[in-house]
């Protein structure tokens, strides 16, 4: 199996990806389909609370508190975790997180591990490194098994696999099904009850069989030390419960302090992420407990660029992000995009302000990500976590054309400005001078004008990207100013 | 009442006839128009490109030049946006890097007295009939700033209701953005591309004879998109509307 990490290296700038995309009839239609139904949706059910944007402003409040004292609340929760049973370890980046966990299999024996759908563990690509030591990750969420058996990326948050229809979904099935375990039944068909027969009987096998679980969580309470996963279909509570080891590998920003504050969440993530008033399996544990669930219990605390993005006080508003997927299916670059463009686990709204933040700008797709947005701030006004979007991609957009100081490994670096920016900061210094010296622009302005019959219809080079869809707009014979000038030439 | 004309780049070299229409229009409404000459361009393009230190000029010439006005009324939402919006961020992030106060200054002279050209009528004259007419159906495309950032709400079309001839016909998926985004617009030719032939298509469907936005940068990427599939849809800024009467109609 290709490695879904491995293979977002030299991902092209998001532009090339996503015109490739916006060509495939059949991705833009499954996509805006799907992104529209949980639209309108999501709209109704958060339509139903009165206290919507109360909530909202103190989920944001809450994750604003918590990353400003951030320290302090992973001690607390490392202590309530150690006490409760559990094993605390530190992961600074990826490999080191990835060895952890490779470290902690071994040691139990196993060459399979079962899995609880997880962003962090994606992001560190933990089922190619698994891979790589000899133990095989067997995903256990619907939309993730669909991902790993057509050996695919995922292309959304919350459904990995969003990007495929039935009958794509049914082929991987029937094709790939047999190398993983059981295969699927013969003549198995499109319809979706019969497709989540198979996953269900195929994974069956898998979850009585395995002795280690990997999970990521949703959040981490501190002042009991208790993790908290959210799902609809139940598989990640099978995960969670049967195996002998569970190994957790969650990201440093989703500490909450108090069971209080959880509350306000598990209010808005299910509303927002899947319309639902509350999702049908909330799985709570903390530490172990004897003669029930796992007996050995690991939470890996995964930094991976967390703590330069917190370093940064309009970028570090990422850290919010409480996973929902909401500003995705309200995203229409999104929509006409896809997942796949944005060259990353994390795609959409969020993955644009947060990939360039966790990896830096300095990749082609990291640098073009800030970007991908018409800034239209509709994943603004979604967000329940009161992310303006919009604001950071700008404040990105800033450190991709200036460079100027960053965080990098704990360190104040100066970087440079991205490549392939020349021309561009060429043109929008001549238009300062020229916009700040308004009788040179209104020099320019007339010299437009007199030439306004030979104008082009049709643009040459880099213009071509505008008229080759869009008429150009005929230059008026005189401008405003001119006109102003000689109707009421004495005025100011 | 006087008030000073902020009248935008693209509107001042692109599209004079909206800021004639602007003058005539607040004229018929009894207000005092002028137009100071030092005005420039807001900077918007430069700051969503990333260029912030070049916009900061902008927002020092925007101060002076209106310096004199208690109103600054503009027939742009995301002109307006840019200085409600962006300008106190631009004057916080320069006191940031230890550069003073004077633009963080300059942007809180410049916030409160900027108006777009829908608030300005709604909220400070109090009209919403101001006595226009024009004879055809128009469909309303709520631009994102407008929408969004200002949020003008229900002032555009409760305008346009009380425009007298004029049939106003619902744009299906009127909330979701045209595709322009300014830079957008050619960085992601595309994604904008697709974004606008998808609003293309919704404004035909429609049947109406004129889309009409509350800025004319939006209208420049659908009507060049409408213009390019050979669609008769006629794009036209809502002040073109409202400046129309009997006596002197939209030419
Ligand atoms: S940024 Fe906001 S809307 Fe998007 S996934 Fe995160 S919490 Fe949800």
């Amino acid at each position: 199996m290709s490695g879904t990490s491995g293979t977002y290296l030299g991902m092209p700038a998001f532009p090339v990806a996503a015109r490739d995309a916006v060509r495939d009839e059949t991705l833009r239609g499954n996509l805006r389909h799907a992104t529209h139904t949980i639209r309108e949706k999501r709209a109704k059910a958060v339509a139903e609370l009165d206290d919507w944007e109360r909530l909202r402003a103190a989920g944001r409040d809450v994750k604003e508190r918590t990353l400003r004292h951030l320290d302090h609340y992973l001690v607390q929760l490392e202590e309530a975790v150690t006490a409760a049973g559990g094993t605390v370890h530190w992961a600074a980046d990826a490999g080191e997180a990835n060895r952890i966990v490779t470290g902690l299999v071994q040691r139990t024996g196993q060459s399979e591990v079962v899995k609880v759908k997880s962003m962090a563990t994606q992001e560190i690509g933990l089922n190619e490194a698994l891979e790589a030591a000899g133990v095989r990750a067997y995903e256990t969420d619907l939309a993730e098994l669909i991902v790993q058996l057509g050996d695919d990326r995922p292309s959304h948050i919350l459904v990995p696999a969003i990007h495929r229809n039935r009958g794509e979904i049914r082929d991987i099935f029937v094709e790939r099904m047999g190398s993983w375990g059981r295969a699927a039944p013969a003549g198995l068909g499109d319809d979706p009850a019969e497709l989540a027969e198979a996953a269900r009987v195929h994974l069956r096998e898998k979850f009585l069989r395995a002795k280690v679980g990997i999970s990521g969580a949703n959040f981490m309470v501190a002042e009991t030390g208790t993790l908290v996963v959210v799902e609809s279909e139940g598989n990640g509570r099978m995960c969670l419960t049967l195996p002998e080891t569970l190994i957790s590998v969650v990201g440093i920003e989703k500490v909450v302090p108090t069971w209080q504050d959880l509350e306000v969440f598990l209010q808005t993530l299910p509303r927002s992420s899947t319309a639902e008033r509350m999702n049908p399996y909330t799985s709570m544990w903390t530490g172990t407990t004897d003669s029930d669930g796992p007996r050995t219990f690991h939470l890996v605390l995964l930094d991976n660029g967390r703590t330069d993005t917190l370093a940064d006080e309009v970028g570090r508003r990422a850290l919010r992000c409480i996973r929902c997927s909401a500003c995705l299916n309200v995203c229409p670059v999104y929509e006409r995009a896809g997942g796949h463009a944005y060259g990353s686990v994390y795609p959409g709204p969020i993955g644009a302000i947060l990939s360039p933040q966790l990896r830096g700008t300095g990749s082609e797709v990291d640098a073009s990500l800030p970007y991908a947005s018409s800034l239209c701030g509709a994943c603004y006004d979604v967000c329940p976590v009161a992310i303006d979007i919009p604001e950071v991609l700008v404040h990105l957009r800033e450190r991709v054309v200036q460079g100027g100081e960053v965080t990098r490994n704990g360190e104040r670096v100066t970087i440079k400005p991205a490549k392939g920016h020349r021309g561009e900061r060429a043109v929008m210094r001549a238009a300062r001078w020229a916009l700040d010296h308004p009788g040179a622009l209104r020099a320019g302005q007339r010299l437009a004008s007199r030439t306004r019959r030979v104008h082009p219809k049709r643009l040459p080079g880099p213009g071509r990207a505008w008229s080759d869809t869009r008429a150009l707009p005929e230059v008026p014979e005189e401008s405003f100013r001119d006109w102003w000038q000689r109707t009421r030439g004495g005025d100011r | 009442m006087r008030v000073a004309l902020f009248i935008t780049c693209v509107n001042d070299a692109l599209f004079p006839r909206t800021g004639q229409a602007v003058v005539r229009l607040l004229e018929r409404l009894g207000v005092e128009v002028e137009f100071p000459r030092a005005q420039s361009c807001c900077g918007q393009p430069q700051y969503n490109t990333g260029y912030r230190h070049e916009t900061e000029p902008l927002v020092r010439r925007f101060d002076a030049a209106f310096a004199d006005y208690e109103y600054v009324v503009t027939p742009s939402g995301s002109c307006a946006a840019m200085v409600r919006d962006n300008y106190p961020r631009i004057g916080a992030k320069a006191a940031a890097e230890g550069r003073g106060q004077a633009l963080a200054e300059a942007a809180a002279r410049a916030v409160p007295k900027t108006y777009e050209l829908t608030e300005f009528l709604v909220d400070v004259l109090g009209v919403t009939d101001v006595g226009a007419w024009f004879p055809y159906a128009v469909t309303y495309h709520p631009t994102c700033h407008g929408l969004r950032v200002l949020g003008l709400g229900e002032r555009p079309r409760a305008l346009l209701e009380r425009v007298r001839g004029l049939e106003l016909v619902d744009l299906p998926g009127a909330r979701e953005c045209c595709g322009f985004g300014g830079t957008f617009a050619v960085k992601n030719a595309a994604v904008s591309a697709a974004m606008g032939a998808d609003k293309a298509r919704d404004i035909e469907s429609t049947g109406a004879a004129a889309v009409c936005t509350v800025d004319n940068s939006c209208l420049l990427h659908i009507g060049g998109t409408l213009a390019r599939r050979g669609s008769s849809v006629r794009p036209v800024h809502l002040a073109e509307i409202l400046a129309a009467t009997e006596e002197e109609p939209y030419a």
